[in-house]
């Protein structure tokens, strides 16, 4: 009997780990052999923990599985109160493209055989017998761009790299995944580590890089523990080694450190404070070396679109946004989870019919999409499609594609402070706009909460100098939270509000 | 407890382990924590000497990195997500109740030496939060009962 059960952080966090013992007790108290396989998660995180048995017509899921449920699972599956019938035929899993999160959940995330079997490797393989050149031309010719945040075509970065003069380079992945409703750089980490490997070691092929760190950070104990084992088997294959290794490093808890010149002086040991940029960290990134840093998710999709040609990548997707991307939607929603599709669903089919709308089964009252530096959107955003260009056509942006969704018991002035809360905590203080202007943004919005309208635009104010005047996105970005809150929900931000209550 | 000549030889050979790397500070400053619960004052100049740093500058990273301690933390550290996605779950309600249940605030011990109550900005459990982390383990959808996961 072949039983999978997830090693992912949001199984184990709600029980997978006490779930598998149970399995393994109850099998030897049976007396029944058991193959238990610990995978990566399907993404479909109400379901967890989602355990799955194979039988010859394919993997029967049941979930959400609990201690209590397991003796039923030993007694004709499809009878269990919890079977949820085929895991490939739930809804959720249908409507999906999965180029990127292909394996992620089907194979045993440390078998190499396993990976193999799921067409692991042939993206390396056929870069092997490319030039250098023609590697960042098929990337480039994807359209894949940066899923870090930025949007940065990827081809364009490693042509940089590639061409930039000198005999040392790096590989570096941002694996720091800081943003709030964002977990898909780490369940890919946690179920098919050897896919980042695998785009890490053709980035390297393609720049002349023999060197490759993944700054993971610390939040993330199973991610960490994932990856360095899939190092260490990628070593032992001979997939790593003299021309190409790659080594885990773990951040320290500075949401500022996602910022890649952050990163790359926390990579040198140095406090986690922002560059100043140029140069470029393709030119002069660690160690002062041409250095492509890149998040995990546009590493991790370089395999597929090695293996199965730009072509094919840039078919998906929607005006400049191609392929597909990893939505992680989260916070009081019903279905929770990674949704990874192509570019161009509309807010409103993400929320109300892929998320089937709030836990809480209230009324969506703000979706906030790209993180805690992303705008909040009310419903009269939901037809914007989901795409780099449509987004910042809304005053907002996609950033990670992280959706967090609130009902309308939220209070949007909480929010917007929260936001300018955040950023004093993180900012690194290098530049005053974030540093101060944080502070302030606190202290304006107190007075706003206090009934202080005379103060609203000097938050306006406030957040036009934190836009133009930040060194990075903290700062500069942060107003997008703000400002969308007090644009959209202006009732939150009126003296009227404590009144009425 | 370690005797001073116990803990250098201690560091040492945490620097030892690690002094090759590109980059050794963080990996370094990490095994000091692991070992020690805390970074000990005394290891920040034989950190800095080995690595030819000054003090100020191995201080200074010290201190930038909320995950670095300077003091030695409760018998259990209760980490609670505070961002967006748990918010929109409860977790500041949940919060709330935490504190008023140890009656210490956020970074603070309680008297007893028993729970050092820290906030976290996302442990990437944003569809089950809010989330928590107990020790080091996970917990998803928690509530204000996991204060009784760290009442020994
Ligand atoms: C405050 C801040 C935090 C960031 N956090 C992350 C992060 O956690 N992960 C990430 O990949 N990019 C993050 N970024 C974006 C990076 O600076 C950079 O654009 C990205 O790593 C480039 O990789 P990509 O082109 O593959 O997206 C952050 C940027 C800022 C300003
Ligand atoms: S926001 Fe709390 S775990 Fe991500």
């Amino acid at each position: 009997m072949k039983i999978y059960v997830p090693l992912d952080s949001a199984a184990v966090a709600l029980g997978a780990d006490a779930v598998a013992e149970a399995i393994v007790t109850e099998a030897a108290r049976r007396g029944v052999t058991i193959e238990l396989v610990r995978n990566g998660s399907h993404g479909m995180v109400w379901l967890e923990p989602l355990v799955e048995i194979a039988t010859d017509a394919g993997r029967i899921g049941i979930g959400p599985m609990t201690v209590a449920d397991v003796p039923a699972l030993f007694g004709g599956i499809a009878r269990h109160p919890k079977a949820l019938g085929l895991v490939e035929n739930l809804p959720w899993m249908k409507g999906q493209t999965r180029l990127t999160f292909a394996r992620v959940g089907v194979i045993d995330p440390l078998s190499l055989a396993d990976y193999r079997a799921h067409g692991g490797m042939v993206g390396l393989d056929r870069a092997k017998a490319m030039s250098k050149a023609e590697i960042v031309a098929e990337v480039t010719e994807s359209g894949l761009r940066g899923r870090g945040g930025a949007g940065f075509p990827t081809g364009i970065k490693w042509k940089t790299v590639s061409e930039a003069p000198g005999e040392r380079k790096y590989i570096v992945c941002n694996a720091d995944e800081g943003d709030s409703a964002t977990f898909a750089d780490r369940m890919l980490m946690e179920g098919d580590p050897f896919t980042l490997i695998e785009g890490m070691a053709i980035a390297g092929l393609a720049t002349g890089a023999a060197k490759g760190f993944v700054y993971i950070r610390s939040e993330y104990p199973v991610a960490i523990r994932i990856m360095e084992a899939a190092v260490r088997l990628a070593r032992e294959a001979a997939i790593l080694g003299a021309q190409f290794d790659i080594e885990i490093r773990v951040g320290a808890g500075a949401y500022v450190c996602g910022e890649e010149t952050s990163l790359l002086n926390s990579l040198e040991g140095k406090r986690g404070v922002v560059r100043a940029k140029p140069p470029l960290p393709a030119l002069e990134g660690f160690m002062g070396k041409p250095t492509v840093v890149n998040n995990v998710i546009s590493l991790a999709s370089v395999p597929v679109i090695l293996a199965k040609g730009a072509a094919h990548y840039k078919d998906f997707g929607l005006g400049r946004s191609r392929g597909t991307i990893p939505l992680q939607i989260a916070g009081n929603v019903r279905f929770g989870g990674l949704y990874e599709t192509a570019f161009g669903l509309t807010l409103g089919q993400i929320v109300d019919d892929i998320a089937g709308g709030t836990a809480t089964g209230r009324p969506v009252k703000a979706v906030q999409v790209g993180g805690p530096l992303g705008a909040y959107h009310p419903r009269s955003d939901f037809a914007t499609p989901f795409g780099y260009e449509e987004f910042a056509g809304q005053g907002g942006l996609i950033g990670h594609a992280g959706l967090t969704i609130f009902d309308d018991s939220a209070d949007m002035l909480a929010q917007a402070r929260f936001a300018m809360e955040f950023c004093a905590i993180e900012s690194c203080g290098k530049c005053t706009p974030c540093r101060i202007g944080a502070v302030r943004g606190v202290e304006t919005i107190d007075r706003i909460a206090k009934g202080d309208a005379a103060a609203i635009p000097l938050l306006t104010d406030l957040c036009s100098t934190m836009k133009s005047g930040s060194l990075c996105a903290l700062g500069g970005f942060t107003p997008y939270p703000v400002l969308s809150a007090l644009t959209h929900f202006p009732d939150d931000f009126t003296p009227a509000k404590e009144a009425a209550e | 407890m370690l005797d001073s000549a116990d803990l250098s030889d201690r560091i040492a050979e945490i620097i030892a382990d690690h002094q090759g790397l590109e980059g050794p500070l963080l990996p370094i400053l990490h095994a000091v924590q692991a070992a020690f619960g805390h970074i000990p004052q005394p290891a920040v100049p034989q950190i800095a000497n080995a690595l030819t740093l000054s003090k100020a500058e191995v201080h200074g990273v010290v201190t930038f990195y909320h995950d670095f301690r300077e003091a030695p933390a409760g018998r259990h550290i209760l980490k609670l997500c505070r961002a967006e996605a748990c918010q929109a779950m409860g977790a500041d309600r949940v919060a709330g109740a935490i504190k008023a249940a140890l009656g210490i605030d956020w970074h603070e011990t309680t008297a007893d030496g028993r729970v050092t109550l820290e906030p976290v900005f996302c442990l990437g459990l944003c569809a089950c939060g809010p989330a928590a982390m107990v020790d080091g383990r996970l917990v998803g959808r928690c509530d204000a009962s996991v204060v009784l996961e760290v009442s020994a």
